[in-house]
């Protein structure tokens, strides 16, 4: 009834190519931008900050870059928690190499570096596919790790390897360090998501992405039709990994603060961001959000609902969260194989029928 | 996306609103799930025991009830941040992660919500600079008293001189693992031994290679910073090639039960370090007929009086001693966490007291000032005797080179003060 096509005339082709062509999806739009810009930031405390809200943005921008590579190119990637090291550690030297550059220049910087990292491990994709692809991602992961634990000059020469983000000011507030007020975080995470996002939406609605859907789909007859392989796949991992490498500046500069990079960007990292990916939905930005709000509330949930309400150990709770997220996921691999995402779609169509199915 | 966030926001909500009843409030960032839940388990244990125990015999300390808030982290440095993040609010008193790499991550916000941190024999140990990390305490000992305690063990082993030895160490590859490399390269330099360094990464399960170049090389000795699954590994890998046990020496945090008896007869002499005593303490029996016996046992009991169990329970001593030195301090039963804070600074650990507690001589004698959050870093050198299972006490306690200690703590302290515009100080 009110979620339809039509009565919403358009008048031009810049109102015919927009985002969301349903009136109610823009009002909803808006609504949630409205939400997380407007009312979040005066509401949010420490715990909401840290333990939701900021992990939730910051993983969504990793899982938009994996959807990336992953949803609209087709190649399989293992090697996002390496690259979010790179972003990582590419922020840590940036902010302690030029303490009077602006920390969201080093951010961005952060992604750049990571672009080029992740171009060059994207090499192979142009002889290998599929599981053969992940292996060499794999070696991505554990090639970069070895290297951020192993050459000092990426610490600083520290005596623990850790890396720890100095206080840094954007606008005279604090972003990082102690002293970060939880709406800073969460403001500075907020726009970085944001931004990222409508550049993703638009990267995929355009040539580009049209090119990289070619791949994914067929890519011999893509070469056919005169999609550049080369271009496609690389441009593909570049833009991937520079999502994912502001993720890694994010996910160190405001929000861990220190990070040790075995524990902080292993192997689990990687599967984390994958399996956001996969339950929210392949080939699709509201799937990267919903996957990453889905692995990033549910341990929290689980832990509220089980130790503070139920009153059962901690021990237990811990080991009960791996064995319902695991049956989560199979049971989403069978039912539901394009995800959230694809939730989302046939509410939507079901909506356009209502109230008159036939 | 909004319905799920929608959900939890309600319960949490719920959640948030709950008061909590009793007054001191101690959270206990465990672990006892995942590759570190062996060490993990046992010392929340003892730390939770002791606690109930106050509570039971003594109505709490001074008068007032102890609630134990206890949060799962699994040793992960996210789950870390947001336990801390989810008890601070409760009015959290004094936090002790048993976590080298969630220390960092609370070393800072602790100094920013005024929350006093211990991390005792772990963490960063540059804060022992007390005037510099007013808020972080690291006493009785840390790593680079450890590194210090094993070499000055190994001085009289032979005969004054480690002249051409050629001694290995072998650490998890993480912050806890790397920091006493820095003291044993110095070390090295002063007493002319080769040092080589080998790094396991995390979890440490895999080490074939690690001691392949073992075999290889034969070092005179093999020193251990491990934790976790890594020691059983370590120590089974070791009794493989056949390497001497008595030349293997582990940490204070791989010298447990539960790491030598996997590797069954062959860990026979296994050497590690402790910084509390071991064997039967009279407050045992108090425990298990207060708590254990009433069914208020932290886990499933079985764990107590081991070597971590009587960590824990130690840990948490310092914990109660401290609190109660703050009520004295301010004449207060009900004190605020910069209260605790004081009486840490102040406080003092004598003989006679540990022996009024039930645990005579359970560590050394010790007292803290605001310049020294280190204690007196002392350790003794233990030995496993698989056949009759337990950890014997080789050593009184042994004295760190505070000469080679203290200058590394005042640079890496002073690199830290500078890197974050602290003036050194007393609060």
């Amino acid at each position: 009834m009110f979620y339809r096509e039509a009565g919403d005339f358009k008048t031009s082709y810049v109102e015919d190519n927009q985002t969301f062509p349903i009136k109610f999806d823009r009002w909803r739009y808006w609504a949630v931008l409205a939400v997380a810009y407007l009312v979040i930031p005066f509401i949010i405390n420490d715990y909401w900050a840290n333990a939701i809200f900021v992990p939730f943005l910051i993983y969504a921008i990793a899982a938009i870059g994996l959807n990336i590579l992953t949803g609209y190119c087709g190649q399989v990637s293992l090697g996002t928690g390496g690259f979010m090291a790179v972003g990582a550690y590419a922020c840590y030297k940036l902010m302690t190499g030029f303490p009077e550059i602006s920390i969201i220049i080093h951010i961005i910087l952060s992604g750049g570096i990571t672009a080029v990292v992740g171009a060059a491990f994207g090499l192979p994709s142009l002889r290998i596919k599929g599981f053969y692809l992940a292996v060499a991602t794999l070696a991505a992961q554990f090639f970069l790790v070895w290297l951020f634990n192993k050459v000092e000059w990426f610490y600083n020469y520290s005596a623990s390897g850790q890396i720890s983000a100095p206080e840094r000011f954007v606008g005279g507030v604090a972003v990082t360090g102690a002293n970060t007020q939880a709406w800073a975080q969460y403001m500075i995470c907020l726009i970085f998501v944001t931004v990222c996002a409508l550049v993703a939406r638009n990267l995929t609605r355009g040539t580009m992405g049209r090119t990289w859907m070619a791949i994914r789909d067929m890519d011999i007859a893509a070469e056919i039709i005169g999609v550049n392989p080369l271009k496609a796949k690389l441009t593909a991992f570049a833009v991937s990994s520079f999502f994912i490498g502001i993720s890694g500046a994010l996910f160190f500069s405001v929000y861990l603060g220190a990070v040790e990079v075995g524990e902080a960007f292993g192997i689990q990292k990687s599967f984390l961001v994958l399996f956001m990916v996969i339950i929210g939905g392949l080939g699709s930005v509201f799937g990267s959000f919903a996957g990453a709000a889905f692995l990033v509330v549910l341990p929290v949930a689980l832990k509220l609902i089980g130790v503070d309400l139920l009153g059962w150990p901690t021990d237990l709770v811990s080991h009960f969260q791996l064995v319902f997220v695991g049956a989560l996921i199979m049971f989403f691999l069978i039912k539901e194989p394009h995800g959230l995402a694809q939730l989302w779609r046939v509410v939507k169509e079901k909506l356009r029928l209502w109230p008159f199915p036939h | 996306m909004t319905i799920n966030k929608l959900a939890a926001l309600a319960i949490t909500a719920t959640m948030a609103a709950a008061p909590v009843m009793a007054d001191l409030v101690i959270p206990d960032l465990s672990y006892r799930t995942g590759p570190y839940a062996a060490g993990g388990t046992p010392f929340s244990d003892g730390y939770q025991d002791y606690f109930s125990l106050l509570n039971a015999r003594d109505g709490g300390i001074g008068g007032e009830t102890v609630s134990i808030v206890e949060c799962e982290t699994g040793y992960s440095t996210e789950k870390g941040v947001e336990c801390y993040e989810a008890t601070k609010g409760q009015g959290a008193l004094i936090y002790q992660p048993l976590s080298t790499g969630i220390t960092y991550q609370l070393i800072p916000k602790t100094v920013a919500d005024g929350i006093p941190l211990h991390t005792m024999g772990y963490g960063r140990t540059s804060a022992a600079n007390g005037e510099v990390f007013n808020w972080t305490f690291n006493y009785p000992a840390n790593y680079w008293d450890a590194a210090s305690v094993m070499v000055n063990y190994l001085l009289v082993q032979n005969d004054g001189s480690l002249e051409g030895k050629n001694i290995a160490l072998l650490y998890h590859n993480s912050a806890y693992g790397k920091e006493p490399i820095r003291t044993l390269e110095n070390l090295a330099e002063m007493h002319g031994f080769s040092f080589t360094q080998i790094a396991v990464d995390h979890p440490g399960q895999e080490q074939k290679s690690q001691w392949l170049q073992i075999r290889r090389e034969r070092p005179d000795y093999v020193l251990m910073w491990g934790w976790g699954v890594m020691n059983q590994v370590a120590i089974q890998e070791a009794v493989n090639i056949g390497y001497p046990m008595d030349q293997f020496i582990g940490n204070w945090w791989s010298g447990a039960e539960h790491d030598v008896t996997p590797a069954g007869a062959g860990a026979d002499g296994y050497l590690s370090l402790n910084m509390n005593r071991v064997g039967d303490l009279p407050v045992f029996a108090e425990i298990s007929a207060l708590v254990h016996d009433q069914g208020n046992a932290a886990g499933d009991g079985d764990n107590l009086g081991n070597v971590l169990y009587t960590r824990g329970m130690y840990a948490a001593m310092l914990a109660a001693e401290a609190i109660a030195k703050g009520q004295e301090i301010h004449g207060v039963a009900d004190v605020t966490p910069a209260m605790v804070r004081d009486g840490m600074e102040a406080l003092e650990i004598t003989e006679a007291r540990m022996e009024e507690l039930g645990m005579a001589g359970v560590g050394p004698a010790f007292s803290v000032s605001c310049q020294d959050h280190g204690g007196n870093g002392l350790g003794i050198v233990q030995q496993w005797n698989a056949e009759a299972g337990e950890f014997v006490a080789l050593t009184d306690y042994i004295s760190p080179d505070d000469s080679v200690t203290l200058p590394l703590i005042m640079e890496d302290s002073a690199a830290f003060a500078a890197e974050n515009n602290i003036e050194p100080g007393c609060l």
